[in-house]
């Protein structure tokens, strides 16, 4: 009986250090999903957002030979500055909806390390930028954060 | 017509089967041997009734029958012609009929086999794997038929999934169907077994090697969705834990606990309702990847259309689940192990972690896959877990699980004397840490890479010590170097063919290791004539130029690369601009080495070719994977060869091991 004891408590181990495992890797790598507003109402310094929102005309800027890129990203009601350091992806442009993943910075931008541009037609953002139709394109976009 | 008579063969082969299945049962209760044959014959149907469905639909696939709804979705008259056969399974229909049709060719072989050696189980199994077809014939008739009408027929179709428009899909899903498909066999046997009450070891020793053969091409089918992602997806990596590349990972885990745990069964008669439990959440876990992929609640790039596909899978997983458990609820009194474990320092208990491991991996997958449905559906938070969630929860338990892939096969059973674990580990251990350390003094400072190369060392020790110690044992009777090494290869073909594939996963360890930690990218704009130097290689932009394919036009860009050596080689990599999609689709290209490759992919380019954008990755020990793929075959197919007769030697403590 007692070796069955050790057996279990052995077992028991294994089972808590996997679970401390999983639960270290969420919240180390967890990443929430905000629009322009939720983030520019509480930005977390640090923390991982997948933002999506439209880019607003007259704000896209890309060196290419710094591959510098900056634009700002609007749900209508509320916009976030975002830089990123690389190429922008095909049909990126103005007026389109964006989805980007990186961190609020403490100098008051977004730094993007991936930027997600979608198709027109099937993703088509809200031209008034109403909450409804955003939560939309959201929806849409979700989970297509593969590169 | 061509729709019309597709549908038709589909519901007749519905019919069949669901008629073959419940006249396959009876015959099992019954004992009739008339509804036995008439079932088989039923299944004999199935399989022509299926093959017609398919030949009818490459049939039209290769006259562009536009009226066939699929086809004109999935074709363009520009389509070469390899890839309209392949486009077949390009999209969900396609697939499930590739999916039914594998079935059913695995039922004929099922009949062959096991008509007259296993007259008890055997009606079962038809029964079970008749009962599958009906579901996906169902499938094929209602939510997702391949053969729906389209009017009015279009002049032209939308062509193939560019993406899909490569060597890797013409193997990739049927490897990875076959694996699939292939665990249907164990599992009807594991549920025939239940049925007749026949819990002992037969139905693992019967489907012993159709595990092993799902098993490898489930393998396969991964690694060459790898090949696949990492050289048409254009970013550079291999597997990106998306939710159908971990849809097909859990089963391959489970399986490949299943695969290691049986062997405890048939030594030691243990473990019997944990291996009915693991064939059940493998054969489970390959339906819900389906579901996962196909009902759209997570988004995918793999995902095809959606539809009502998602419910009737959730449905029918429901149904198999919650049969399988009663049928081993209602055995439960007859499946009480006969043995125990008698220490921790045994091959039972290693084999036993391993089990622990696997399925713990199996798990996390399954939890970071589902997480971001889980938090929105208990907190209301809109979150997900990637990549680096899977990464690091994964290493540790990799790693052990590298670990205990050298400690299982070598230690003894029931109870190892330190003896046994001087002879067989003292030495391993050494040169695993040696390795370790020379690796560090040749400049790698990754701790986990070490760890891992150490890990990797001390395992290869094993396998290499044990071989040779056999092999010298067969030398003292006389035989030759050629003929003892050969001789112990074939004759003890299980286990050495075990210990190869064991090699090859060392190998991919290697690749997975190195690329994770070595590998470099860099972006870069460069002007016509400019030149840019990137991790030891030269790169020239040579200008870009347009070309015009049968269903495409492309953008390449020229890029001479030298290295210290001098001119190495012209990279053109491209972007393809197909009419039915709005996005440019980059098509790579690449250098494979044996240390390192050199990747390059087109970004943006000004349209007078004055400058282009160019990400530059070298990535480093990736053809480690492809190779490892390699031993890995070569081991699967040693491990699946007839075994020469002989009856197994009850285990005894302290005993040199031979499973």
């Amino acid at each position: 009986m007692t070796r069955k004891r050790r057996f279990l408590i052995g077992g028991l181990v294994i089972v808590a250090a996997l679970a401390y495992l999983i639960y270290a890797g969420v919240s180390q790598s967890v990443v929430y999903f905000v629009t322009p507003s939720e983030l520019g109402a509480a930005p977390v310094a640090g923390k991982s957002y997948r933002l999506g929102g439209m880019v607003v005309p007259g704000t896209l800027r890309w060196d290419a030979k710094s591959l510098d890129l900056r634009f700002t990203l609007s749900d209508g009601q509320a916009s976030v500055p975002v830089r990123h350091r690389g190429t922008p992806p095909d049909l990126f442009a103005e007026n389109r909806g964006a989805v980007v993943e990186g961190t609020w910075s403490r100098d008051g931008y977004f730094q993007a390390s991936t930027i997600l541009a979608k198709h027109s037609e099937e993703y088509k953002a809200p031209h008034d930028g109403s909450q409804a139709g955003y939560r939309e394109l959201l929806k849409t976009l979700r989970g297509e954060g593969k590169p | 017509m061509t729709p019309e008579l597709g549908f038709a063969a589909t519901v007749a082969a519905l019919v069949l089967a669901v008629y073959g299945s419940g006249a396959a049962a009876l015959s099992g209760m019954r004992r009739r041997d008339d509804l036995r044959r008439s079932a088989e014959r039923a299944a004999v149907g199935v399989f022509l009734l299926v093959t017609g469905c398919m030949l009818l639909l490459v049939w039209a696939f290769l006259t562009f029958d536009f009226s066939v709804r699929y086809v004109a979705f999935n074709t363009s008259l520009g389509t070469p012609f390899y890839y309209r056969i392949t486009a077949l399974w390009g999209a969900l229909e396609g697939s499930i009929i590739l999916w039914t049709f594998m079935l059913s060719v695995y039922t004929l072989i099922v009949i062959a086999r096991y008509r007259r050696t296993q007259p008890q189980l055997y009606p079962w199994v038809l029964a079970v794997m008749l009962g599958l077809s009906a579901f996906f014939l169902l499938v094929m008739t209602v939510p997702a038929p391949p053969f729906q009408r389209l009017s009015p027929v279009p002049a032209d179709g939308r062509g193939l999934n560019p993406l899909l428009e490569d060597s890797g899909m013409i193997t990739h899903p049927v490897a990875l169907y076959l694996g699939f498909t292939g665990f249907t066999v164990p599992f009807a046997f594991a549920m025939a077994a239940l049925i007749v009450g026949r819990t002992g070891e037969e139905w693992i020793t019967i489907t012993r090697r159709w595990t092993i053969v799902a098993w490898y091409f489930l393998s396969l089918g991964l690694l060459i969705g790898g090949w696949w992602s990492y050289h048409v997806l254009g970013w550079g990596g291999y597997w990106a834990w998306d939710p159908v590349e971990n849809a097909a990972f859990m089963p391959w885990l489970t399986g490949t606990a299943f695969l290691h745990s049986v062997m405890i069964q048939e030594r030691r008669r243990m473990l019997k309702l944990w291996n009915l439990t693991l064939i059940i959440l493998t054969f489970s876990l390959t339906l819900f990847g389906t579901f996962l992929t196909r009902s759209g609640i997570i988004g995918s790039v793999h995902a095809f259309s959606q539809g009502s596909v998602g419910q009737f899978f959730l449905a029918f997983l429901a149904l198999v689940v919650l049969g399988a458990f009663s049928l081993l609820a209602w055995r439960l009194d007859r499946l009480k192990g006969q043995g125990e474990l008698d220490s921790i320092l045994s091959r039972e208990s290693a084999f036993l972690l391993n089990n622990l491991f696997l399925v713990a991996a199996a798990f996390t997958v399954f939890f970071g896959t589902v997480f971001p449905l889980l938090s929105e559906a208990v907190k209301g938070t809109k979150v997900s877990v990637g990549a680096p969630f899977f990464n690091l929860v994964n290493i540790p338990i990799f790693l052990t699980l590298i670990f205990l892939m050298g400690v299982g096969p070598l230690i003894a059973w029931r109870r190892a004397s330190a003896e046994n674990l001087r002879r067989n580990f003292l030495k391993p251990v050494v040169i695993g840490v040696a390795a370790a350390a020379v690796c560090r003094l040749l400049g790698v400072g990754n701790a986990l890479v070490l760890l891992c190369l150490g890990l990797v060392a001390f395992v290869a020790a094993t396998i290499v010590m044990d071989f040779a110690r056999a092999v010298r044992a067969r030398r003292r009777t006389g035989d030759g170097w050629l003929d003892a090494t050969w001789g112990l290869a074939l004759r003890q073909n299980r286990r050495y063919g075990g210990f190869v594939v064991h090699l090859g996963i060392l190998v991919l360890a290697v690749g997975v290791a190195g690329s994770q930690a070595w590998s470099t990218q860099t972006e870069v704009t460069l002007a016509r004539g400019e030149s840019a130097q990137i991790a030891g290689y030269t790169l020239r932009f040579d200008g870009l130029h347009g070309e015009e394919e049968s269903n495409h036009a492309k953008v390449v860009g020229t890029f001479a690369v030298s290295d210290a050596r001098g001119p190495y080689t012209v990279l053109t990599p491209a972007k393809k601009f197909y009419p039915q999609e709005q996005t440019p689709i980059a098509a790579v290209d690449y250098r494979l080495g044996f240390l390192e490759d050199l990747y390059l992919v087109l970004g943006e380019f000004a349209r007078d070719g004055s400058h282009a954008t160019i990400k530059v990755q070298v990535n480093r020990m990736v053809s480690w994977l492809w190779m490892g793929g390699l031993v890995l075959t070569l081991g699967a197919a040693l491990a699946i060869l007839p075994e020469p007769r002989r009856k197994p030697a009850p285990a005894r403590a302290g005993q040199p091991a031979t499973a």
